[in-house]
């Protein structure tokens, strides 16, 4: 149709392959942080929420504005603290590794 | 001005790819965390030229901030690690919501006759929203035991949803082509809110990990769909990351299970038939128990002990209690290792953030190839609230609903305690021929309880 549409529609193909490309040799272990850290990343929909809010005049724009800046709001921080929470606990046996005997060899 | 707004969401989108990356790997998992936070900062950053207030809308995205911002941190600060899935269902219920109210406050926006390349996108995006938020409600509710975890099922089911679908369909075509008018999104919302929870309702809870990773997946091509209505790049970017790797995901959570997805997702219906039959087979049965004492005395002097952690270690906190446990036997010279299944826990990856927790050795956690043939050198596998992992009607009863999960040999060690809360069957309602073997030994308690009590024992011995 117009141009515009045209480069969305690109960047949109683009972004599935990268997507799948990107985490395709993730191991087992990371496949619940992955998607808590994915989960936060869909949180970007607080821009849209933001976008909507901002010019909110009449009852009915000022509500849908308020939950939807909540809700994505909740998402976003929610999405990335539970995320690092999750991550700090697989930090925590990293520094022990080198002190083993076997890591002490390589 | 709008060049340096395309620029700095370029750069989120490519911090945001960056952060997927890293979040793959072990090493630099936290380090993509934060990647993908810079990114969100930035893209953040960047809309707020494009932001025009009217106080009122000043005033609300405020409060919708300081509101969001505290429910966020305190629910995932708060969580105990153990609640750690449904907090995730949660989170990506709330953005699926967000995605649709958006695309709803866009179509009262637009008019009754908006270009068809705005209002497809917006009625996509309050479908797949909708259903994300209501079906992550629905997991959040069951893995918090708000409700029963087991598939529920009514006759005519699947004729239910194929309704639900098809007036969703219909009202999706009225606003496309003959008006979008609010009682028509305004339906379209509430269906698909209602085929939310009926498409979720009949998944066990075992299966929810990867049901929540589907609507991560969904609510990813929601927030897309909703940066087609906005025109903005950065919605569509990241949306469509989200879609596309949550869809792997899902696909490699369900091989990790055994499963097809279409067999998590629709294979309810057969199962419950075999549940009922099973238990009602197994109630007559009797099965050995023992004394702490008398176990205590068998892991003491054991050579080799292999202990398979499960949900009912994580419910019971028990984590600290088995490496005690693991390190008065290893005082003894008892050899002792972890064995991971995929899926222990109620996601994958689950039980070594929480063993991790209680700082068990890296090196003692094995995954279940590398463990799988060492179950018959063992001397005593000791099951610690794990259950379907270990049944092996997985491997003998092509009927049951779990056959031909991947499952632990713990079957094949020489003695097999089997700790217990009661004689429920576990997460796939399902019965373990494993807890009437000859081999086995019923411990039937708190895993934490029993733990403490086979530390002093084994102390004792």
């Amino acid at each position: 149709m117009n141009n515009e549409l045209l480069n969305e529609l690109t960047f949109f193909v683009l972004a599935i392959f990268v997507g799948f490309e990107v985490i395709s040799k993730v191991p087992t272990i990371l496949h619940t942080p992955l998607m808590s850290g994915t989960n936060a990343i869909h949180g970007i929909i607080v821009v849209g929420a933001l976008l909507i809010a901002a010019g909110a005049k009449t009852p009915v724009e000022i509500v849908l504005g308020l939950v939807a800046v909540t809700l994505a709001t909740t998402n976003v921080v929610g999405g990335f603290v539970v995320t690092d929470r999750m991550l700090e606990m697989f930090k925590g046996r990293q520094p022990a590794k080198p002190s083993t005997p076997a890591e002490a060899k390589k | 001005m709008n060049l340096l707004i395309s620029i700095a969401y370029l750069v989120a989108a490519v911090l945001f790819i960056l952060g997927l990356k890293q979040l793959s790997s072990p090493k630099g998992a936290r380090n993509g965390n934060f990647t993908a936070a810079a990114g969100m900062v930035i893209a953040l950053g960047a809309t707020v030229p494009l932001l025009h207030f009217t106080t009122a809308g000043a005033v609300i995205v405020a409060i919708g901030i300081i509101i969001g911002t505290a429910i966020g941190t305190f629910g995932a600060r708060m969580v105990h690690m153990t609640a750690i899935p449904q907090m995730v269902a949660l989170f990506n219920g709330v953005g699926g919501g967000a995605a649709a109210l958006v695309a709803v406050a866009e179509l009262l926006h637009f008019g009754v006759h908006p270009a068809f390349s705005l209002v497809l996108p917006s009625v996509l995006s309050i479908v797949i929203g909708s259903i994300s938020f209501a079906g992550s409600m629905v997991a959040f509710a069951k893995l918090q035991e708000l409700m029963t975890g087991t598939p529920i099922t009514y006759p005519g089911q699947q004729v239910v949803n194929g309704l639900l679908a098809a007036a969703i369909i219909g009202f999706a075509l009225a606003v496309l082509a003959i008006a979008s008018i609010p009682f028509s999104f305004i339906s379209l919302m509430v269906l698909a809110l209602i085929l939310g929870v009926a498409f979720v309702l009949p998944i066990g809870g075992a299966d929810m990990p990867v049901v929540i990773s589907l609507l991560n997946a969904c609510t990813g091509l929601a927030v897309a769909a909703s940066g087609f209505t906005l025109n903005n790049f950065a919605l569509i970017v990241a949306g469509t990351l989200v879609g596309a790797s949550g869809s792997l995901l899902t696909k490699l959570m369900s091989d990790a299970m055994g499963r097809s997805l279409a067999n998590v997702l629709f294979g309810a219906f057969g199962q419950v038939q075999h549940a009922a039959t099973a238990a009602s087979g197994a109630a007559g049965r009797s099965v050995r128990s023992a004394s702490a004492e008398d176990l205590g005395t068998l892991l003491a002097y054991s050579q080799r002990v292999i202990i398979v952690p499960g949900y009912g270690l994580a419910v019971a906190q028990a984590q600290h209690a088995a490496r005690e446990l693991a390190d008065v036997l290893e005082k003894r010279g008892v050899e002792v290792e972890y064995a991971i299944h995929p899926v222990a826990g109620r996601m994958p990856g689950h039980m070594n953030v929480l063993l991790a927790e209680a700082n068990v050795p890296y090196e003692q956690l094995k995954e279940m190839d590398q463990v799988n043939d060492d179950f018959k050198n063992a001397d005593v596998a000791l099951i610690v609230g794990a259950n379907d992992v270990v049944n092996p009607a997985a491997r003998s009863t092509p009927g049951s609903p779990i056959y031909g999960m991947p499952i632990l040999n713990a079957d094949e060690a020489k003695n097999i305690i089997f700790m217990k809360r009661s004689m429920r069957p576990g997460f796939a309602g399902i019965d373990n021929e494993l807890m009437f073997g000859p081999k086995t030994v019923m411990f039937f308690g708190d895993a934490k309880d029993s733990l403490t009590k086979l530390v002093s024992a084994v102390k004792a011995a």
